[in-house]
């Protein structure tokens, strides 16, 4: 069996897969079809210091492989996260680590101050990459400057690992994954959705109640596997992949890419055991393919000349 | 899968055995299949359990997208991938009401079968109301002390459901009813109004997108009443709704 189990920033996981921030709620919504103790670990939805009702209908679309998302960062706020769902994610035996969405410097460190103490949160993913909010989110993201700051207070008021989720939506994501490095962040997750938009050409309106989105699925892959080789290449700290991943073959791709761990997103929608899934396959490639410890995959990429992919794609 | 048969104009019946889930979906709850395997449509498609017969289910569906011409092409023999029961069952069990007067728009006849048991065991008689655009729309099966209302007439009614139903009600009153209503929404708005009009209680089972089915990816607000603005979630608190808790 092929050692599955890595330490991220001295925490240790049992699997490189964790399911990502928004696409698993609080982790007490899928318990019928899943069983969260299998995941390497479980991020969040995004927690704000006050609860967000989101944004009105329509939230979501479908488009081809993949799907428009402005959920507006609707959750239940610190405090209630607290009280009504934490103590449910300490029975879980998986890693929990908690997203954190603000609109201020301040109120990034306010939540992560509340969460700081708790028993059961094991780290933190700082969203400064919504892009479905007015305030904050993409704001902050799309400036290096922003992200560094955010990163260097936070660093100050934690020694759990903190890693901070980057938006594929600016020019040089490998940028923003120094600038994070250098103020001691402890990983990057990349990447949060891509802005997108559709419309319904009978009433020439958009879809979405915010107009455009953010995209997620199976169609954001490729970029996503580009975006996590461009960080992976730019720092020596974690990244972590995500972007459209559905299976353990989309998961391996980014594991070769450079990515530590990945977080399966989208998929949890259609299948809320697709991450436990992902690692089960993982384990199984490793197996099959002799390689003793999946470390060994990772930023294995043979970027010398392409492959023949004649078979696969017959 | 057991196969598909037509029920009505571009009606469809799909029909699976699944015994465990014959024994847990409760009327109004419905199921989220997945059409297709590869990423194409991607997300799963909501429909009501429309009938339960042993371990055999049934969902009723027209061809309208991508999703239902999928679910057109299925064959007996085939495995489909059906997440559920999911969502709230209607509120069938309430002291508060003595008859449940059921009203279905087009497709929205799907949860009345079942509903129709769920109240008989309840030792609750039901009157039913039925309306579609014309006669060879109407899905008539399994429901009972039926009365229909088409657009063109050709069957029952000449109008919409709603003023069928108000028509009926004011000629020969039920005793403490209950209405029970599924259907396109401004069919819904209507039997709304028509029922905060009338006093009736009123229950709706509300249609619409829905990215997960389960409640984790927040997809499918409804607006709440209430002072404050807020939304429930169609998925994990409906899809039926009290009328008196939405805004509608």
């Amino acid at each position: 069996m092929a050692l599955t189990s890595f330490r991220l920033a001295g925490l240790e996981l049992k699997n490189r897969v964790l399911v990502a921030s928004g696409t698993y709620g609080y982790g007490d919504d899928c318990l019928e079809t899943a069983d969260p103790g299998k995941l390497g670990g479980i991020i969040t939805k995004s927690l704000s210091l006050k609860p967000r009702i989101g944004n009105p209908p329509v939230r979501i679309a479908e488009t081809a492989g993949g799907m428009l998302n402005s959920i507006g960062l609707a959750n239940i706020g610190v405090h209630r996260f607290l009280s009504e769902k934490l103590p449910f994610l300490r029975s879980v035996d998986t890693a929990v680590i908690a997203n954190i969405a603000a609109s201020t410097i301040e109120e990034y460190c306010e939540v992560l101050r509340i969460l700081e103490g708790e028993d059961g949160i094991d780290g933190f993913e700082i969203n400064v990459s919504c892009p479905n909010v007015r305030e904050g989110g993409l704001i902050f993201g799309t400036d290096c400057a922003a992200v560094a700051e955010i990163t260097r207070r936070l660093r100050a008021l934690t020694k759990k690992p903190l890693l901070v989720k980057l938006t594929p939506n600016v020019t040089r994501i490998g940028e923003f994954a120094r600038a994070v490095e250098a103020e001691g962040g402890d990983a990057v997750s990349v990447m949060n959705t891509l802005i997108g938009m559709a419309i319904d050409i009978k009433t020439r309106k958009p879809v979405l109640s915010t107009v455009t989105g953010g995209l997620s699925g199976p169609a954001i892959k490729p970029v996503a596997l580009a975006k996590v080789y461009e960080a992976a290449r730019a720092v020596r700290i974690p990244v972590i992949g995500i972007g459209g991943i559905t299976n353990a073959s989309d998961a391996l791709e980014f594991l070769i890419a450079g990515a530590t761990a990945v977080q399966v997103g989208t998929a949890n929608f259609i299948d809320p055991a697709a991450g436990i899934k992902v690692a089960e396959g993982i384990a199984r490639y490793c197996d099959e393919n002799g390689i003793p410890d999946v470390a060994d995959l990772v930023g294995s990429l043979d970027a010398g000349s392409g492959t023949s992919v004649l078979d696969s794609w017959l | 899968m057991e196969g598909v048969r037509t029920a009505g104009e571009g009606i469809h019946v799909l029909s699976f055995t699944s015994a465990a889930m014959s024994r847990s979906i409760r009327a109004g709850q419905f199921l989220n299949l997945r059409v297709e395997e590869a990423c194409e449509p991607l997300l799963r498609r909501p429909f009501s359990a429309y009938r339960i017969e042993k371990s055999s289910i049934e969902i009723v569906f027209n061809v309208v997208g991508r999703g239902t011409a999928a679910l057109r092409r299925k064959k007996q023999g085939d495995v489909l991938d059906v997440l559920g029961p999911l969502g709230k069952p209607f509120k069938t069990i309430d002291p508060g009401f003595d008859t449940g007067v059921l009203i279905g728009g087009g497709l929205g006849v799907a949860p009345l079968p079942l509903l129709t048991s769920a109240l008989k065991q309840e030792g609750k008689p039901v009157v039913t109301f039925l309306g579609a655009r014309s006669a060879a729309q109407l899905v008539t099966d399994h429901l009972e002390n039926l009365h229909t209302a088409t657009d063109d007439g050709s069957r029952g009614f000449r109008g919409n459901v709603v003023d069928l139903v108000s028509d009926f009600l004011s000629k020969h009153p039920v005793e403490h009813p209950k209405i029970f209503a599924c259907g396109p929404m401004p069919m819904l708005r209507a039997v709304a109004s028509f029922a905060r009009a009338s006093e009736i209680t009123c229950e709706v089972s509300l249609e619409g997108p829905m990215g997960c089915g389960i409640g984790i990816c927040q997809g499918c607000p409804v607006e709440l009443a209430g002072p404050e603005k807020s939304y429930a979630l169609m998925c994990k608190d409906g899809p039926a709704f009290d009328i008196r808790t939405i805004k509608i």
